[in-house]
């Protein structure tokens, strides 16, 4: 729809609609082409570090270049291209399963996502700046904090900067969820999506503010002479490790809870069947959410904190398996009894299951402290977080978008090009990955820049480079699909799949105001209690009205723009003062339009019953 | 430890699972060939694991298997509606209970191994290594012995060798993946401890498994294991070394003389504290040339001049001296063998 628009009102109207929306429908299409551009990226850095592991002695990349492409790998996977992707299905998602217009804080939503963009581009302009970050994702001291060049400062403000979007992003959705429901949604009534994405929420607002103080500290160190991690001068480098850890474990079920949610979603409705056990689900996602808080030193059993701390950490960590079976099983009896049709979407749930109980397996198994002396920093664990990352978010994130592509844009995703998306990816990936369990234990530690030859790990790293290649054309299917369906697809109806969830009551894709009247929820799976009561759609719980809408606006774009333009001056003031200008500028800006915001009244405008009734027409 | 997993050891599943694991890898390099004490606790642990896990995925995949033969949509059923179950109870106390049976099963010897792995050193008479990683290379001491290393760390067989662990850098991590696990090396106060215990005389290779810059990959060393004898043996010679001593060939000398003037800043011959460079007093027995390239003259002045090319980004500068007289100190380095225990002595 949005297309058609555009071409009548011209490519300016149409970018300008773009850059000021803070349209919660449109904010998702933002975050799923940035969020899949820079996917595209990170694949890219993948597949040229298994050309260079593909034979023994490789010297296909420089050592130096090998650094900053698995670092950027990493980076833009986790922060540029999941976080991203996740929060486009949020935006598309959330505000139409509650029932609501729109999100809490639309203002918010929009600059949440242009402080990611600005951040994400900024951390890759470091490519053509004299070279990207090469400390590795985690980016551990001292080697980040003596990193020779800017390449660790695009990284610190880079994800300053993205991380601020995220916090916001996470911020909104729980304040939507929270306040935005419509009457009769209560909490043990909400999709599992919702629920997972409402938990997610809560542990970016948690998790998010150590890595923000990690990088600041980080900042201080390496651009203005403090010494939090320079150990000459009484600093300690585990102290990085630690925040970075208490962010970064629950950033892992950051990324996985939302999937967990959409997963849920999928095989009930792709079952026919009510989610089995719905109380135990929710129940499970907020005990994982919980625990994730408690595990972050499992990450650092090698560097030296001791027996009891060690054990401690272990146990908790295998703890966090319990809830995670729990979800696995309810799945298994959620399909029990039902009547499972083959989609693509449920395809990829259903790869999903052995997939990533194979990557939680591993990870109890590296949850054994004094195992995980072996494991740690291999390639086993690069096998094992590729397939709960993998295997979970990834898989989670085509499933998701190929159920909820017709509510995006208004078409069904072809089915025949989403399996041939399938199955080469998925067999790519277990060929990938698989072989690097043995790998690790064989004696290959990751990040490394070659492998030497008699070493036995040639024929590993051969097959796994292979698998890497069925996944590059998996994924170019995928971009075939997407660029067919708008083609040549027709256009979806309302509830394509015999849907259970609010979303499906309204059309595809919904109207900006999403929905007419606010719909009475009775119960779980509130779309398919009055289909099983022989009506169509939901009942209104309100009569048709005004609908009050927030206005767009640019100021959150500029406001990104101002960050972007100061975090270049942070960066290289370290050279020459005069940058610090820019610095000024940025601010300057970034201040000017939150004053801009706070002085002017916007009291958004009203879509008037009169006109909602002549679109009822049609 | 051995005790419990004696028991286990009969069961088919284990014994199998234990073959088909030891068909992988290189013997001095696989963590599934364990020749020290740590691999074995470990491998123990992670046969015992993989058991339980491989029990849970057979479980999971059993069900998923008939769910999905059983229950998929038929054609002509399409407005078919199944049974909307919400749950039972009954199912889901197994499937919550038993997982936390597995995971007791397993976190029991998990805490046992972690202590177990921990021990430190009691006795005066035990012998103490300080070990320090390097961008790109490993020193070590041994503690009250005043002996000096680089590169190749020599202990005895069957005996425990306790390494206090540090940096003088960046992070490190030191692995010896057929002996034992690895510990990180911190740069400042954060020191950390391990123990070695080999069972079998043998050189062992290890690896840099911390991220530390450009040639992290190639951080390689090697621990040689010795008969106790010879490794006292070897003890008193690297004690009784003449840092001085004149090599035989002129060449040689010329080497030497070379050697102190353009390298002697960064490489110590003798016992002497840590320095910029490795430690040079039995060169001429190296398993490797830093760490990575066969120990012939050839690549030894290759090396000289040019070290950068081999491992990039390392602290040794090129161009300090001509080719020609790279291979003149290259004979004197060869020749610097103090002891007749080299890695030879090992693969017997
Ligand atoms: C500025 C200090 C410095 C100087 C001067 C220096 N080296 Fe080095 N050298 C190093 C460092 C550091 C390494 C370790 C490189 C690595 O493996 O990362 C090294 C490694 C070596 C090695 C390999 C050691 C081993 O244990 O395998 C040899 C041989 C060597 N240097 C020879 C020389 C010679 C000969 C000279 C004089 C022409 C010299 N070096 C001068 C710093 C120096
Ligand atoms: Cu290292």
């Amino acid at each position: 729809m949005s297309t058609a628009v555009a071409q009548k009102k011209g490519f300016g109207a149409f970018l300008w609609d773009y850059l000021t929306t803070v349209d919660h429908k449109k904010i998702a299409h933002l975050y799923l082409v940035s969020g899949g551009l820079f996917f595209l990226l990170g694949g890219l850095e993948a597949m040229i570090i298994r050309i260079q592991l593909m034979k023994p002695d490789n010297e296909f990349i420089s050592a130096g270049l090998y650094n900053e492409m698995l670092t950027m790998h990493g980076t833009t996977m986790i922060f540029l291209a999941a976080m991203p992707l996740i929060f486009a299905l949020m935006n598309a998602v959330v505000p139409l399963q509650i029932g609501a217009r729109d999100v809490a804080f639309p203002f918010l939503n929009s600059l949440g996502f242009w402080l990611f963009l600005a951040g994400g581009v900024i951390l890759n302009c470091s490519w053509f700046m004299g070279g990207a970050p090469d400390a590795g994702w985690t980016a551990y001291a001292p080697l980040s904090t003596t990193s020779p060049g800017h390449g660790v400062d695009f990284y610190v403000i880079g994800l300053q900067i993205a991380g601020a979007g995220t916090l916001i992003g996470g911020i909104n959705f729980l304040v939507t969820i929270v306040n935005m429901r419509a009457p009769g949604m209560s909490y043990m009534r909400m999709p599992l999506f919702t629920w997972a994405v409402f938990v997610t929420s809560t542990l970016i607002l948690f998790a998010f503010p150590a890595l923000t103080v990690g990088l600041f500290l980080m900042m201080f160190d390496r651009m203005f002479g403090s010494a939090f991690f320079d150990v000459n001068a009484g600093g300690n480098v585990i102290i990085w490790e630690h925040l970075f850890w208490i962010f970064g474990h629950p950033e892992v079920y950051i990324l996985i809870l939302p999937l967990f949610g959409a997963f849920s979603d999928i095989f009930s409705t792709f079952s026919k069947k009510r989610l089995f056990g719905y109380s135990a689900m929710v129940f499970a996602t907020v005990l994982i959410g919980f625990l994730g808080f408690m595990v972050w030193a499992h990450h650092m059993f090698t560097t030296g904190m001791g027996p009891v701390a060690n054990s401690i950490f272990a146990v908790t960590t295998m703890a966090i398996a319990v809830p995670t079976g729990i979800k696995i099983f309810n799945w298994l009896f959620t399909m029990w009894g039902g009547a499972i049709r083959m989609t693509t979407a449920m395809l990829w749930s259903i790869a999903f299951i052995p997939t990533f109980t194979i990557g939680g397996m591993t990870g109890v198994m590296l949850a054994s402290a004094a195992a995980d002396y072996q494991y740690h920093d291999t390639y086993f664990v690069v096998a094992h977080f590729h397939y709960v990352i993998v295997g979970g978010v990834v898989f989670g994130i085509f499933a998701s978008l190929h159920y909820w592509w017709p509510k995006m844009f208004g078409k069904v995703l072809n089915e025949k090009l989403g399996k041939l998306t399938f199955w080469p990816f998925f067999i790519g990936f277990h060929l990938t990955f698989f072989i690097q369990h043995f790998l690790g234990l064989m004696g290959m530690p990751r990040r490394y820049w070659k492998f030497l030859e008699g070493q036995g790990l040639e024929t590993g790293n051969m097959i796994s480079s292979i698998g890497a290649f069925f996944m590059a054309f998996g994924t170019i299917v995928f971009l075939i699909n997407v660029v067919y369906t708008a083609v040549k697809e027709e256009k979806a109806p309302a509830d394509p799949y015999d849907g259970r969830t609010l979303e499906w009551s309204i059309p595809s894709p919904p109207p900006f105001y999403n929905f007419k009247q606010t719909p009475l929820v009775r119960g779980l799976d509130p779309l398919w209690v009055e289909k099983s009561e022989g009506k169509k759609g939901m009942t209104p719980a309100e009569p048709l009205g005004d609908i009050h809408m927030p206005n767009s606006s640019i100021l959150p774009f500029v406001m990104s723009l101002g960050l972007f333009i100061a975090g270049f001056g942070f960066i290289y003031q370290v050279d020459n003062i005069a940058w610090l200008s820019l610095v000024f500028i940025g601010m300057g800006i970034t201040l000017g339009c939150m004053l801009i915001r706070s002085v002017k009244d916007d009291l958004g405008y009203h879509v008037h019953k009169e006109d909602l009734e002549e679109e009822g027409g049609h | 430890m051995k005790g419990w997993m004696g028991k286990f050891r009969a069961l088919f599943l284990f014994s199998s699972l234990a073959l088909v694991l030891s068909g992988c890898g290189k013997e001095n390099l696989s963590a599934l060939k364990p020749e020290g004490y740590g691999a074995e606790v470990i491998l123990d642990l992670m046969i015992l694991s993989i058991a339980i896990m491989v029990f849970v995925f057979i479980v999971v995949m059993a069900i998923y298997t008939f769910v999905l033969v059983r229950y998929r949509a038929k054609k002509g059923q399409e407005n078919y509606i199944p049974k909307q179950t919400e749950g039972n109870k009954a199912l889901e106390i197994i499937w919550t209970v038993i997982p936390i049976i597995l995971l007791l099963v397993l976190a029991v010897p998990t805490v046992q191994a972690t202590f177990d792995l921990a021990e430190e050193s009691t006795k005066k008479s035990d012998i103490q290594v300080e070990v320090t990683g390097s961008q790109f290379w490993w020193h070590f001491e041994y503690k009250g012995q005043e002996i000096s290393t680089s590169q190749d760390l020599y202990i005895p067989e069957g005996e425990r060798v306790y390494l206090t662990m540090k940096s003088s850098d960046v992070i490190h991590s030191f692995w010896v993946p057929s002996i034992a696990g690895k510990v990180d090396t911190n740069p400042g106060d954060n020191e950390n401890s391990m123990y070695l215990e080999a069972y079998e005389e043998g050189v062992y290779w290890g690896h840099c498994a911390e991220l530390c810059g450009p040639a992290h990959s190639l951080m390689d060393f090697r621990v040689v294991v010795v008969s106790p004898e010879e490794f006292e043996q070897w003890v008193n010679d690297m004690k009784n070394v003449d840092p001085k001593a004149e090599p035989e060939t002129t060449v040689a000398q010329e080497g030497q003389e070379l050697f102190q003037n353009n390298c002697l800043s960064c490489h110590a011959i003798g016992s002497a504290p840590k320095g910029v460079g490795p430690n040079l007093t039995n060169f001429g027995d190296r398993t490797k040339i830093a760490g990575i390239l066969e120990p012939t003259k050839e690549n030894l002045v290759d090396w000289i001049v040019n070290p950068d090319e081999f491992k990039p980004g390392n602290n040794m500068p090129s161009n300090l001296v001509s080719e020609e007289e790279a291979s003149k100190i290259a004979e004197y380095l060869m020749q610097l063998q103090p002891s007749k225990i080299t890695p030879e002595s090992a693969k017997e």
